[in-house]
């Protein structure tokens, strides 16, 4: 009763200002806004797949002439001369994946320490035992500092991959390439019989590529690694510790299977990018059709092929290049789309039973 | 009381820890699996020492040999011809901020709405589904490939290198980010507050205009910022689009986006082939710009992050 005649005191309701615009029904004007809005967001998110499918598209039909030229023989051959009209591939997707593999073990192997050395929390560690020392650790001031020194630790590891990779090349180029020079000349003197070590380094080659593209890489695999790691529950640790584990058992023996799928996932979606990286590896592959297992020997990638070839590509080259962009497409796409379904499976494994 | 008498631990004559061999639980060096860990602990530490030396390179590098020619000069003048001494890259810097502003007026739109579409979507939704796949794949698109198909549709539709064909490039590669942040912002925004407004009788569209995209806006300008922070860097797929030029875009007083256009990427690139001490100079100076500016996009970017409401 009482509420009924509260409600009945105004017949502006509670709030005046606020109901007069916006709880009144909606008006012809707004519901057809409405209506143009809600297509228009539909249509947009069409749009963005149709983008996707029309750039795959286009790709395949300028390279469908070369195709129809050239067929497998393109993919087999060695020689690439636009004088002569030649044109074949398999140095460059050998050199591509000679390269990016070598990059991947490299990578993995930095990549996956820098994430267990952030998630196991050492530099945290270090930094509390140092503030223990001056009897400062449950300091109001100085207690923060471990969190705080582990996320800077973490933001410099993902300062690398904010780094453009033309600047990556330029570094490679005076810096990198004179460092490893007289090493790789010495290795090549005492070494020679390994195949590894069969040329000399005389300036590009993929030695100093590897390097620079698995420091480009590292941020991936150490970033999705560590989200895999953290993601771990502890409980398992808590357990493995409790049956008297030292910390590198527990880490190899329970965290690292754990998370194994994870850290399977992200060193795909790197091996993707290492796939498809262009500049730092145009810029110190040394783009010679050479397949070499020599480290020290200069190659080429197809993405450099490309971005050597296209700026002053003749009409008749085009279709050809286009081929060869399809060719790194499918490459790419097929090893990306398997590192998401790997990372989506895990995402959902911990969830509920543990 | 008998039974008590006689318990072994009562008599005193038992020593419950007389079996334990303490010095093994001791965490000496001597014992292998603690020498193990130790020595596990210690190769992790060297591996991140190590990992941090090229950043500690670069960023030293860029300060020292691009600090060099850091001045005015580089700002307001024309890339040098070879041999000529003195020159900057003015034109590369505006043709960069060119090409990004056209990649960000076409990728945010798109974005923007794909990402309102996303966040009204349940998790059953087969299209958003596909939307968000689609936005994976271009995640991980080789950025030479959005140069390759920009110049298959634009470069050769149009008949020629242009600022425009650049900026469509960029802009694919820009997309992917934008859309999957704003969405996550989106989503993030408290479920009460929506409700509140449906509540209150607003239409889906006034809901997300007043409310979500208010609330959310840190988060989707966070994204943004990110995105412009990768598009500035991003080379290969300049290389064959937006090529490069020795000029202003801005000539006699008009603004041609359809000619060659000059970027800091390309210029790097360009520049660090070339065997003359001055274009180099120059090219580590304009790695110096490109860098800081790359690092002021992500700064900012992260600072808007901070203040999205949780």
């Amino acid at each position: 009763m009482s509420a009924s005649g509260t409600r009945a005191s105004g017949d502006q309701g509670f709030f005046p200002e606020v109901s007069s615009k916006i709880s009144r029904p909606p008006s012809t004007k707004q519901k057809v806004v409405d209506k143009t809005f809600r297509f228009l967001c539909y249509g947009f998110a069409w749009l963005s797949i149709l983008l996707v499918v029309f750039i795959v598209l286009r790709i395949v039909t300028a390279a469908l002439p070369a195709v129809r030229d050239h067929g497998v023989q393109f993919l087999t051959g060695t020689v690439w001369d636009p004088n002569q009209s030649q044109y074949s591939i398999l140095p460059e997707m050998w050199g591509t994946l000679y390269s990016s593999l070598l990059a991947l073990i490299l990578g993995t192997a930095f990549g996956v320490s820098v994430a267990i050395f952030l998630s196991e929390g050492y530099l945290g560690e270090f930094v509390f035992r140092v503030l223990k020392i001056f009897k400062l650790q449950f300091h109001r001031k100085w207690s923060w500092l471990p969190d705080r020194v582990e996320n800077l630790l973490r933001n410099l590891i993902e300062l690398l991959a904010a780094i453009p990779s033309v600047v990556y090349g330029l570094w490679g180029l005076f810096v990198v390439i004179p460092l490893v020079r007289p090493v790789c000349h010495w290795l090549h003197l005492k070494a020679g019989w390994l195949p590894f070590f069969g040329t000399d380094l005389s300036g590009p080659g993929i030695l100093p590529a590897v390097m620079v593209l698995s420091i480009m890489i590292l941020p991936t695999i150490t970033a999705i690694s560590r989200d895999a790691l953290i993601s771990v529950p502890p409980k398992l640790r808590l357990a493995a510790y409790g049956l008297g584990a030292t910390r590198w058992e527990t880490i190899l023996a329970v965290i690292l299977p754990s998370a194994a799928r994870g850290i399977f996932g992200g060193v795909v979606l790197a091996f993707g990018r290492a796939l498809g990286e262009t500049m730092a590896l145009a810029m110190l592959v040394g783009n010679r059709n050479v397949i070499s297992l020599s480290l020290f020997s200069p190659a080429n990638t197809l993405a450099a092929l490309l971005a050597n070839s296209f700026p002053e590509a003749r009409p008749k080259d085009v279709s050809v290049l286009m081929y060869a962009a399809l060719v790194l497409l499918g490459i790419t796409l097929l090893v990306n789309i398997i590192g998401s379904v790997i990372l989506e499976r895990t995402t959902t494994r911990f969830e509920g039973g543990l | 009381m008998d039974s008590t008498m006689n318990h072994p631990l009562a008599s005193g004559s038992f020593d419950p820890f007389k079996d334990v061999n303490f010095s093994a639980l001791e965490k000496s060096l001597r014992h292998p699996r603690t020498f193990f860990s130790v020595f596990m602990s210690g190769l992790v530490t060297l591996m991140t020492l190590l990992a941090l030396i090229p950043l500690i390179s670069v960023v030293g590098m860029l300060v020292w040999r691009g600090g060099q020619r850091l001045g005015t000069a580089l700002f307001t003048q024309l890339p040098p011809a070879p041999l000529e001494s003195g020159g900057g890259f003015g034109n590369a810097i505006v043709g960069t901020l060119i090409i990004i502003t056209i990649a960000t007026l076409i990728s945010v739109p798109l974005g923007l709405l794909s990402a309102i579409y996303l966040a009204q979507t349940t998790t059953t939704n087969k299209l958003a589904h596909a939307v968000r796949f689609a936005a994976k794949i271009l995640t991980g698109f080789p950025s030479i490939l959005a140069g390759v198909f920009a110049y298959g549709t634009v470069v050769l539709l149009t008949g020629g290198f242009s600022a425009i064909a650049g900026g469509v490039a960029i802009s694919i590669l820009m997309l992917p980010t934008i859309m999957l942040t704003a969405e996550d912002a989106i989503r993030m925004v408290p479920a009460k507050m929506k409700e509140a407004a449906i509540g209150m009788g607003t239409t889906p569209t006034q809901t997300v205009w007043m409310v979500l995209l208010p609330t959310a806006l840190p988060g989707i300008l966070t994204g943004i910022m990110l995105a412009i922070a990768r598009g500035v860097g991003e080379t290969a797929p300049l290389l064959f689009t937006a090529l490069f030029s020795n000029y202003w875009a801005l000539q006699e007083g008009r603004l041609d986006l359809m000619q060659p256009t000059a970027s800091l990427a390309v210029l790097i690139y360009n520049f660090s082939g070339m065997p003359f001490q001055n274009q180099l100079e120059l090219a580590w100076a304009a790695a110096l710009v490109l860098v800081l500016l790359v690092l002021t996009t992500n700064l900012i970017g992260q600072s808007l992050s901070h203040r999205q409401i949780q």
